[in-house]
């Protein structure tokens, strides 16, 4: 069951005109913008399959754009979103693959600032509701079925209990849980399939934990 | 309240003698977490979303690329003169569900029912019906809840995308989801809400999905016009007794199958049908300006 909340089917609202095109872009975009803890300096966006060959007529580019500056789907503000990117000084690229992908949704995004960057590959998988397929060239093997979240850490010890007992504390429970690292001793990368939804102030209270850099909510 | 299929939400309702919005909602706080006024609440929310979209529309509106607007308030317009063929109550329907559209693609703000391509049809029957069987607010929200309900059933067992299985996924499930609504608000049974969903689904199918330009536009928002119009009749049809000889079920894994089987071409790349037309492609050329 992909689609849990009668709300992923009525909803989300949103700024018009689609919803896998524009409401789902609006959502990838938002995710990178979480996982670099706020907006990036640069993006490249790459569009593959359905979204490459309409994305201008879908407002996909401009939707995208807005999720980076950290719009939810609904904020008006999505419409001018490449007009503030260029007053913000975020500086976009797009990118058309001819390659096909699994599914016709399909949008990488690399975004980042001077220090750090993240690699997203998202899809629009209808009505709005988006699966993360990547991050940082680690293949997510979500279900999509349950409630996911990402947690971003310098790589050192304790960072998983710490964040595990948060959930424990909360009366969440872990389904499904991966660890990644690039190298020994830097930045690593959790995630988590949780039986319950977690809360902006659970989210809140994982972040502020020691070595936490970011974390973002990759499912509801 | 777990249901993953029509028959099993159907068998549910009966079962329990609840009415399958009701159904809806007990699923949606089990599987969330929720209480029943959030639940309720944002519903209501969402309904408000919709009924701002419906009076912006039909004060009249212009699309970002100029192609399209205007048309829910030249239908009001013909409706007020009194004398229509259709009749009144659907000549509405259809007139809301194209205002909701034309938002939409004024990049306005709407509530997706269950996508934003189709999101006129749902909203669109339910405030012509409304004038009819005048339902307390919370009659309007156990509508939504409803078509959410059989929405939710075709998003998990098919798709309700354009881009996956064509325009019989989004407008197709649209109709099909608001026939199922109307005919619980107007007092059927869980099942003639399931034959409703089933007689206007099957209508729909192999309906392909060919934006020209791209554009969630021609030929969307008259399809939403066609898809409302479509599921008042369904509605109407499920209440006198008619019922579908294939389950609904069935219907919705034939959806599957044949948006499976649908060409790339037809399925939201604005490649084939009316987006490859001659006149299809010089609006993608005037717009954008290339082919």
């Amino acid at each position: 069951m992909k689609f849990r909340s009668v709300f992923d089917i009525i909803g989300p609202v949103m700024i018009g005109p689609s919803s896998s095109h524009t409401a789902g872009a609006a959502r990838i975009g938002k995710v990178a913008h979480s996982l670099l803890g706020g907006r990036p300096e640069w993006a490249d966006i790459y569009f593959y399959g359905s979204f490459a060959e309409t994305y201008r007529g879908h407002g996909t580019d401009v939707a995208i754009v807005g999720g980076l500056l950290g719009f939810d789907t609904h904020d008006e503000r999505i419409i001018s979103a490449l007009k503030i990117a260029e007053e913000v000084g975020m500086n976009v690229r797009f990118f058309v693959e001819k390659e096909v992908p699994d599914h016709p949704n399909t949008a990488k995004i690399i975004a980042g600032t001077k220090d750090h960057s993240v690699e997203i590959v998202g899809i629009s998988i209808g009505g709005g509701k988006i699966e993360v397929a990547e991050i940082n060239g680690f293949t997510l093997k979500l279900t999509g079925e349950h409630p996911a979240i990402v947690v971003l850490n310098n790589d050192r010890f304790g960072c998983i209990a710490n964040v595990a007992s948060v959930l424990a504390k909360n009366k969440i429970n872990i389904g499904h849980m991966e660890v990644s690292r690039k190298e020994k001793g830097k930045t690593a990368l959790m995630v988590l399939e949780t039986d319950e939804n977690v809360a902006e102030e659970i989210l809140a209270e994982i972040a502020a934990l020691p070595n936490i850099l970011h974390v973002a909510r990759i499912v509801e | 309240m777990i249901f993953r299929t029509v028959r099993e939400l159907v068998e549910l309702a009966e079962k329990e003698n609840k009415k399958i919005s009701e159904i809806m909602i007990e699923r949606e706080m089990q599987v969330m977490n929720k209480s029943r006024d959030e639940v309720i609440e944002q519903m209501d929310k969402n309904l408000q979303v919709m009924e701002e979209a419906v009076e912006k529309g039909l004060r009249g509106v212009t699309s970002v690329s100029g192609l399209t607007g205007g048309d829910a308030v030249l239908l009001q317009d013909y409706i007020a003169k009194g004398d229509t063929l259709s009749g009144t109550l659907l000549l509405d329907a259809v007139s809301k569900a194209m205002a909701t559209n034309e938002v939409n693609a004024a990049m306005g703000r709407i509530c997706a029912t269950p996508t934003a391509g189709s999101a006129g049809v749902v909203p669109g029957t339910l405030f012509a019906v409304k004038n009819k069987l005048n339902p307390t607010r919370m009659q309007m929200i156990e509508y939504l809840f409803t078509a959410g309900a059989f929405g939710y059933v075709v998003a998990n067992n098919a798709f309700i995308s354009g881009a996956a299985g064509g325009c019989q996924a989004e407008i197709g499930s649209a109709s099909g989801m608001a026939a199922a609504a109307i005919v619980e608000m107007a007092g059927g049974t869980p099942s003639q809400s399931a034959h409703a969903m089933a007689i206007t689904l099957k209508n729909m199918l192999g309906l392909v999905c060919d934006p020209v330009a791209g554009l969630v536009e021609v030929p969307c928002i008259k399809r939403n016009a066609m898809g409302a119009a479509n599921a008042l009749l369904g509605a109407d049809m499920a209440l006198a007794g008619v019922t579908s000889r294939i389950p609904c079920d069935e219907v919705i894994e034939a959806m599957f199958r044949v948006g499976q089987m649908m060409p790339t071409a037809l399925k939201e790349t604005a490649q084939g049908g009316l987006a490859a037309t001659p006149t299809g492609r010089r609006y993608a050329k005037e717009i954008f300006g290339e082919g």
